[in-house]
C-alpha cells in the first residue's frame, strides 16, 4: 500500500489561511488504512483549522468529506458539490490522489495536506516499513522475497556493504540490513551459492531513471 | 605498457606497504604535497580516499595527479555512492589519461553519515559491478553499455573487504566474488579484532582467494583514547574490542601506545598465511608513518623493477 503522513496541522493551517470556505477531502484506501488522510483524519483537520481560525479572529466555513478513492477521476465526482462550494480543496489524499483532484477539478486549487512517503507494508500496528521501490524490474525469485533495491540502504545488487553490522544497516541501526536477511534466508533454503554469481549493473531505464512512467495495456483499453 | 610501482611490488613477492591520503576539504595544493611528501619513499603507493564518509573533499583524481607530478604512485578510489556509470567511467579515462594507474572500487560510506546529509545516494553500480566494469575496460575494451573504447587503457583494479561487518560467514565468499569479477589485488578495513581477522583468513585460505590476488591487512595506529572510542562507536563496520580501548586508556603515553600497538599488528600481520602486505591508514596522522614503517621493520622500501 502506499503509505502518507499527514503534513504538522499548523502547516495546513498556514497553508488555508487566506481562503473563507475550505474543503477537507479525505480518501478511503490505503491513506485511511495507515491513519493518515481518511474519514477521522479529515474531520480532525476540519476541527483544527475551524478552532484556529476562530482563535484568530477570522472565522471559516470548513467542511469534512472522504472520498472511496481519490485517485480515480469517478469516485471524485461524488464530491462534486462540495468541491464547487469552496474556495480551496485540502486533499489528505496520496500524491496521486491530490494530482487526480488537480487534473479532474482544473479551476480548483487543491492543496496537499498529507507528505506520501512510501509503498510499504504495516509490519505492526504503527509501525510501516518501506519494501518496493516501484524500479519495474522484480528480481525477488533471486533474492528469495527480499528486495535488495528497496532493503538495501546503497540498492546493490551482488551482497551487503561493508557497513553491515549484526544484521543491522550502518545508515541506522533501527534498519536491517536487506542483505543480511537475504543471506540468511539462502542458507535456509540451502541455495547460498547463488550469490556466487556476479550481477550485472542493473537496469534502472525502467524505474524513474526513464523518466515519469506510463504502463499501456492494449488488451485492456475500451 | 610500463607497470605503476604497486603493480611492480604486487609482482615482487615483498611485503607490501601502502598508505593513505585523506584529500583536504580544500583546494590547497601544498596540503596534498605535504603529505605526500611524509608519506612518499615510506610506502609503495598511496590511496587517495574519495569523499571519505561521505564529506566532500577535493577529487580523488585530481589528487593523483598532484602525486603523479611528485614521482609518488598514487591509488585513487572511487566510489559508487557519487557517481552514476557515466561519470565512473569518464573519471576513469580521465584518470588513467592522467597516468593513475591503480584504483580501489570502493561502495561508499552512505551520504546520511557526511557534511551533505541530504544528497541523492547514485548507486548506480555497486562495487561490485564497478570492478567488473573496470575489467572489462581494460580487458576488453568494452562500456558496461557495449560500446569499445577507442583505445585500451592500463589499470590495476584493487577491491576492499571487510572481515568485521556481518554476515560473517558470507564475507570471505563475497571477496572471492571480488576476484572473480576482476579485482586485482584487496585492501581490507583496519583490523583491531586479530582473532576475528584471523578466522576471516582461515575461509580466505581454504578458498585459495590468497593465492589468486595479494590481500594487504589495514591498519590505522590509535592517536587518542577519543579516536578508539569514536572508531568503536561511530565507524560503521568497525570492530574495536574493549581490550584495545582499556589498553589505551590505562597508558601514560596514550600516542606512543597507539603506535606500539600499531607495530606489534603489522608485526603478527608478517606472521599471518596469506597477508601479502599491509595498508596503513592513518586518518589525519599522516606524520607518524615514517616512524611506524621503521619500527616495523619496513623500511627502506624495496626498489621493485
Amino acid at each position: 500500500m502506499i503509505v502518507a503522513e499527514r503534513k504538522p496541522l499548523s502547516e495546513i493551517i498556514n497553508a488555508v489561511e487566506k481562503y473563507d470556505k475550505v474543503l477537507v477531502l479525505g480518501c478511503g484506501e490505503c491513506v485511511t488504512v495507515c491513519m493518515a488522510g481518511g474519514q477521522k483524519e479529515a474531520k480532525e483537520a476540519a476541527s483544527a483549522i475551524s478552532i484556529a481560525r476562530k482563535k484568530a479572529g477570522k472565522p471559516v466555513d470548513v467542511k469534512a468529506h472522504t472520498v472511496e478513492r481519490q485517485c480515480e477521476f469517478e469516485y471524485l465526482e461524488s464530491a462534486r458539490e462540495l468541491v464547487e462550494e469552496a474556495d480551496v480543496v485540502v486533499s489528505l489524499a496520496c500524491g496521486v490522489g491530490i494530482q487526480t483532484m488537480n487534473m479532474h477539478y482544473d479551476d480548483m486549487l487543491t492543496l496537499p495536506g498529507v507528505n506520501t512517503t512510501f509503498m510499504g507494508l504495516p509490519t505492526q500496528q504503527g509501525v510501516w516499513m518501506e519494501n518496493c521501490l516501484g524500479c519495474g524490474k522484480c528480481v525477488l525469485e533471486e533474492t528469495l522475497g527480499i528486495c535488495p533495491i528497496a532493503r538495501c540502504s546503497k540498492s546493490m545488487v551482488n551482497g551487503p556493504c561493508g557497513g553491515s553490522q549484526d544484521g543491522k544497516c550502518e545508515v541506522s541501526k533501527e534498519t536491517e540490513c536487506g542483505w543480511h536477511l537475504i543471506v540468511e534466508r539462502m542458507m535456509k533454503f540451502d541455495k547460498l551459492s547463488a550469490l556466487e554469481e556476479v550481477k550485472p549493473p542493473k537496469d534502472w531505464s525502467t524505474s524513474h531513471s526513464g523518466g515519469p512512467r506510463k504502463m499501456v495495456r492494449e488488451d485492456v483499453k475500451l | 605498457m610500463t607497470l605503476s610501482n604497486l603493480q611492480k611490488a604486487l609482482k615482487s613477492g615483498e611485503f607490501i606497504v601502502t598508505g593513505e591520503l585523506g584529500p583536504p576539504k580544500s583546494a590547497e595544493r601544498d596540503k596534498i604535497e605535504h603529505h605526500g611528501h611524509l608519506l612518499g619513499g615510506v610506502v609503495d603507493a598511496i590511496n587517495l580516499t574519495d569523499n571519505q564518509t561521505a564529506i566532500v573533499r577535493t577529487s580523488s583524481v585530481a589528487c593523483g595527479k598532484i602525486l603523479i607530478d611528485m614521482g609518488l604512485d598514487p591509488v585513487i578510489q572511487i566510489t559508487c555512492r557519487d557517481r552514476n556509470r557515466i561519470a565512473i567511467q569518464s573519471d576513469v579515462l580521465g584518470a588513467a589519461a592522467l597516468g593513475i594507474k591503480n584504483i580501489l572500487c570502493l561502495q561508499g560510506d552512505h551520504a546520511n553519515f557526511g557534511n551533505e546529509p541530504n544528497a541523492k545516494n547514485v548507486n548506480d553500480l555497486d562495487s561490485m559491478n564497478l570492478i567488473q566494469t573496470l575489467k572489462n575496460m581494460r580487458d576488453e575494451e568494452v562500456f558496461i553499455g557495449g560500446e569499445k573504447l577507442e583505445a585500451p587503457i592500463d589499470i590495476c583494479i584493487g577491491a576492499v573487504e571487510n572481515p568485521f561487518a556481518d554476515p560473517f560467514e558470507y564475507r570471505a565468499y563475497r571477496l572471492a566474488k571480488k576476484v572473480e569479477a576482476g579485482a586485482d589485488f584487496i585492501q581490507t578495513q583496519a583490523i583491531f579484532d586479530m582473532d576475528r581477522f584471523e578466522r576471516w583468513m582461515e575461509k580466505v585460505r581454504e578458498l585459495g582467494i590468497h593465492k589468486k590476488v595479494p590481500i594487504l591487512a589495514g591498519v590505522i595506529p590509535i592517536k587518542s583514547l577519543g579516536a578508539a572510542r569514536y572508531m568503536k562507536n561511530n565507524v560503521s563496520g568497525m570492530i574495536v574490542p574493549d581490550e584495545i580501548i582499556d589498553r589505551i586508556k590505562g597508558a601514560e603515553k596514550k600516542k606512543e601506545e597507539g603506535v606500539k600497538l600499531c607495530v606489534e599488528m603489522i608485526e603478527h600481520l608478517k606472521t599471518v598465511e596469506g597477508v601479502a602486505g599491509i595498508h596503513l591508514m592513518a586518518v589525519a596522522w599522516e606524520e607518524i608513518v615514517p616512524e611506524i614503517c621503521e619500527r616495523a621493520g619496513l623500511l627502506p622500501r624495496p626498489k621493485f623493477d
